[in-house]
């Protein structure tokens, strides 16, 4: 990378102006398989990929190597001008994940919760309480996270990604445990972060109604992985197994 | 600076809530200590010769009781994967993991280590020298303790793990931890050894952090 030396350390505040995605041969090796292989793959700002595939064929595992978790044996991960291989910590200041995990504690509160990670992630705290109230947590802000209901839990844990405010955002799973409201919420945050020029990808099993997100298809097969879609409303692809045949 | 006082402040808040441990481990210590006279017999000779050694093995002892869940809550519960999306570096995490661990378990037994020791009868005037020895030695207990607690990060039960891997490391506080008191109980320079517990908390401090952030790294894959 060219801009390395003492600057590449600096964090970097909000957006930067128009940082497009791009997974260059990337190629993922995990207990002795290849989870992936030759992956490439590009998204503009302002784009919302879906990641599709059976169990096991490697979304989770590709949402961890782009957030810099997982090195991949080869290929890269590109944001902007940022690069994976030579500058993993400045890729991570820009990404937010949603694991599979909500990261929130029993221990406490709903609203100390978004607080902390606020604090921790340097960011402005300022949207705690508009994020709380779009998630219908404003409600239960003193109520402590043991009391909650996974689906309370799942909202509170997604909260946090307009809060902390980063360009990417790696989803993995969003919806799993949110009832029709929540999971309609989930989509119009994917929406706003997109008009917002950022980048969103989600591995998903559901139909966001997302109108014009593109698909990112893996096979879990050994050999090359993927194919790219650009479905009108995301329920009329030709593919079988998008139109909802996973058996 | 700011995101370090927040790390801090949520591990302190969660240490001191249900099921956080803090209290276990001070509780843990006196029970210890206390229960050495009963063992031992109550002769005030025996006891304060040996008092220096006992409060520092039942200090290690009582450091190690809430280690194992440092970093595994918050690997199980995906903070760790947040945490190493944050704008501080992975080392920065542990170094302020480790002062939160300290804040909440080697604070509080520095606190109530005086009062132990006067139970064993150790001198008045000696008592000065364990307070320093022990806010000297007890921060390298909690750093040394950060590399174990990353290295079996994704072992269930990995306290006994734990144990095994740290208590040999604890082995130098330890030593000049407990001679220190024992050279001012015998009219001694405790200096020396007061300066070499210093020199392990501080060299733990420069090395823990790259230790247990490289095993963090390599167990989150």
């Amino acid at each position: 990378m060219t801009t390395g030396g003492l600057f590449a350390k600096c964090p970097v505040r909000g957006y930067r102006a128009r940082m497009d995605l791009e997974i260059d041969s990337l190629s993922c090796r995990r207990g002795g398989r290849w989870v992936f292989q030759d992956l490439s793959f590009r998204a503009e700002a302002g784009e919302a990929v879906l990641l599709r595939g059976p169990n096991g064929a490697g979304k989770s595992t590709l949402l961890r190597v782009i957030a810099g978790m997982l090195p991949p044996v080869v290929g890269n991960v590109r944001l902007g001008d940022i690069s994976l291989q030579s500058d993993r910590a400045s890729l991570q200041e820009q990404i937010a994940y949603a694991g599979h995990h909500d990261a929130v504690k029993p221990a406490l509160t709903v609203r100390l919760k978004l607080v902390l990670w606020a604090g921790i992630f340097g960011a402005d705290g300022a949207t705690i309480d508009p994020a709380l109230e779009r998630f219908g947590l404003a409600r239960f802000w003193d109520r402590p996270v043991a009391q909650c209901s996974a689906g309370q839990k799942r909202r509170l844990g997604l909260a946090r990604l307009p809060v902390i405010g980063r360009p990417l955002w790696l989803l993995d799973e969003p919806t799993v445990s949110l009832d029709a409201d929540a999971t309609a919420l989930v989509a119009d945050l994917i929406r706003d972060h997109c008009a917002g020029g950022g980048i969103v990808m989600a591995a998903t099993h559901i139909d966001l109604g997302l109108v014009g997100a593109r698909v990112l298809e893996l096979s879990g097969e050994a050999a090359s992985t993927f194919a790219t879609t650009t479905p009108a409303t995301g329920n009329s692809t030709e593919d079988a197994f998008l139109d909802g045949d996973w058996t | 600076m700011s995101a370090v006082l927040a790390l801090l402040r949520r591990d302190v808040a969660l240490a001191l809530r249900l099921g956080g441990g803090g209290g276990i481990g001070l509780a843990f210590f006196v029970l210890t200590v206390v229960l050495v006279p009963l063992g031992v017999g109550p002769e005030t000779g025996t006891l304060a010769r040996i008092a220096a050694g006992v409060l520092w093995i039942a200090a290690l002892l009582a450091a190690l009781l809430s280690l194992d869940r440092l970093f595994q809550a918050d690997y199980e519960d995906g903070s760790l994967d947040q945490l190493m999306l944050s704008p501080m570096p992975l080392e920065q995490v542990v170094l302020a993991k480790a002062c939160a661990h300290w804040v909440t378990t080697g604070l509080p037994l520095i606190v109530v280590a005086p009062v132990l020791g006067l139970s064993l009868s150790l001198p008045v005037d000696v008592l000065p020298v364990l307070i320093v020895s022990m806010v000297a030695g007890t921060p390298a207990l909690s750093l040394i303790g950060t590399i174990g607690a990353a290295i079996t990060v994704g072992v269930r039960r990995g306290g006994l793990l734990l144990s095994i891997l740290v208590l040999p490391l604890y082995i130098p506080t330890l030593i000049f931890g407990a001679r220190a008191v024992e050279n001012a109980l015998l009219d001694l320079d405790p200096v020396p050894a007061l300066a070499l517990c210093g020199a392990i908390t501080l060299f733990s401090a420069a090395l823990a952090p790259f230790a247990a952030a490289a095993a963090l790294r390599i167990n989150a894959r």
